[in-house]
């Protein structure tokens, strides 16, 4: 107990990293993914902009690097984050990889969740006259609210298991943390302490998704 | 004339090979009339309904709308002129995210009509279809015929002269849709909104149209004047329609 109470300040750092990183990826993730998602979905045979020969790369591409265990992904776009960051180590170099590999989970996602909204409000809306931006916004991302939140809180989820593989390049975080005490310096319980607090990191990422999500969706 | 469709026709791609729907079918639909399409399901008449606002695009044939062949337009023109015309759906096709009065000024957001003088067209709509008392609600609150109701109020907010309706009262109960042809009835005299309707009721037709197209695969093969009682049906297939009474 006196370990953790000793290792509190630490904690608390490596708490900001996880926010300082998960802040700059969800964002940039989000101004990346979302507009992919969406073209992605137009671009499909028999939507809106229908391109089947550009929908059949861009699915391949998102594939790809979707496929990618983040830990090779990491390594493998070294020169890449060095090139944009400057450097390939820290906490700020990791968001890179990070947003490389949440931004096409996040596409696939909301591509997914734009296929769920109902064909005959689209035919209504090309029938009032609608252009492709105006269906985008006043119909796709109005019907489509809901799960797109879904889909970010499970993105967020997702991202705090990937963001513990950045302490291999000194990214920090609460993940790296419970590897770097817990494992490496056998101290069990600040692990189980630090394991508790992600759980509790999760629910509240989950649970605030829920009700945000459950707000906005007024189809029951 | 009203509306006019030319030699309209359409083929479509399917996996058993080419499936024409639409075989060189021409109508003339008069200002001011509600006229109908009745047929089976497949004889091509809801293609046809899609034609007049080019949801669905013709091979060939022309649409002319108050003289003006739609076919010619560009896209950007072709936006704007569907903004004058109404549209009703078998599923009303309403947002589910938002209420009755949104939905109903959907069209004059579309239509990027000042926001000031959208609440008071949107409230005049959904008085005509006596559901003011429910502009707050969300669809999945509202009845079948009431959702149909907000979906007529929706189709008349941008003041259209025309009205296409595509089954509007196939998902309701006869009641119900006795009620919502009134309203059609209603909204046509009133508002002087020129009216397509297509169904395969028999009995939407008999309460409402002033003439009838009878469509079977594809083909047109009687116009029948509704007023003239004596006039009888030529085909086998209008007069079955006719002889059946409830609808097919």
């Amino acid at each position: 107990m006196n370990k953790i109470i000793e290792l509190l300040p630490q904690i608390a750092t490596a708490f900001g990293q996880t926010f300082y990183m998960m802040f700059f990826t969800l964002t940039i993730a989000a101004l990346l993914g979302i507009p992919l998602g969406t073209y992605l979905y137009l671009i499909r045979p028999g939507s809106l902009m229908q391109k089947p020969r550009l929908y059949i790369v861009l699915d391949a591409m998102v594939n790809i690097v979707r496929s990618f265990p983040f830990l090779i992904l990491l390594v493998a776009i070294i020169p890449f984050t060095r090139f944009i960051i400057g450097t390939s180590l820290g906490t700020t170099a990791v968001i890179v990889p990070l947003t490389i590999c949440a931004t096409p989970d996040f596409a696939r996602l909301i591509e997914q969740v734009l296929l769920e909204v109902n064909r005959g409000v689209i035919e209504m809306a090309e029938a009032a006259g609608a252009g492709t931006y105006q269906i985008i916004w006043k119909v796709l991302y109005r019907e489509a609210r809901s799960g797109m939140v879904c889909s970010a809180t499970l993105i967020c989820v997702n991202f705090i298991s990937y963001s513990t593989v950045a302490g291999l390049v000194g990214g920090g975080g609460i993940g790296d943390f419970a590897i770097r005490y817990g494992y490496y310096r056998y101290q069990p319980e600040v692990m189980v302490f630090t394991v508790i607090l992600i759980i509790l990191l999760v629910q509240a990422i989950q649970t605030t998704g829920r009700i945000i999500a459950q707000k906005l969706d007024k189809r029951i | 004339m009203m509306i006019r469709l030319v030699e309209i026709k359409k083929t479509y791609q399917t996996s058993s090979g080419p499936l024409q729907v639409l075989d060189s079918v021409s109508v003339h639909i008069k200002a001011g009339e509600i006229f109908g399409f009745i047929g089976f399901s497949g004889a091509g008449k809801s293609t046809l309904l899609r034609c007049i606002n080019l949801l669905e695009k013709p091979d060939s044939g022309a649409v002319f709308v108050d003289g003006e062949n739609l076919t010619a337009l560009t896209k950007k023109e072709l936006l704007g002129r569907r903004q004058k015309i109404g549209m009703v759906f078998q599923h009303y096709n309403l947002l589910q995210n938002a209420t009755a009065f949104d939905n109903a000024a959907f069209p004059l957001a579309i239509a990027r009509v000042p926001k000031a003088e959208r609440r008071e067209r949107v409230l005049q709509s959904l008085e005509t279809v006596d559901l003011s008392d429910k502009a707050g609600d969300y669809p999945s609150k509202l009845s079948g015929g009431q959702k149909q109701r907000v979906a007529i109020a929706r189709a008349i907010v941008t003041k259209p002269k025309i009205l296409l309706c595509d089954e509007p009262t196939s998902a309701l109960d006869p009641q119900t849709t006795r009620s919502i042809l009134q309203y059609l009835k209603r909204i046509n005299k009133e508002l002087g909104i020129t009216i397509v309707l297509v169904t395969h009721e028999m009995d939407a037709v008999r309460s409402i149209c002033s003439r009838v197209a009878v469509m079977e695969t594809g083909r047109l093969i009687e116009t029948l004047d509704m007023s003239k009682e004596l006039q009888p049906p030529q085909t086998g297939l209008a007069r079955f329609l006719f002889a059946s009474g409830a609808g097919i």
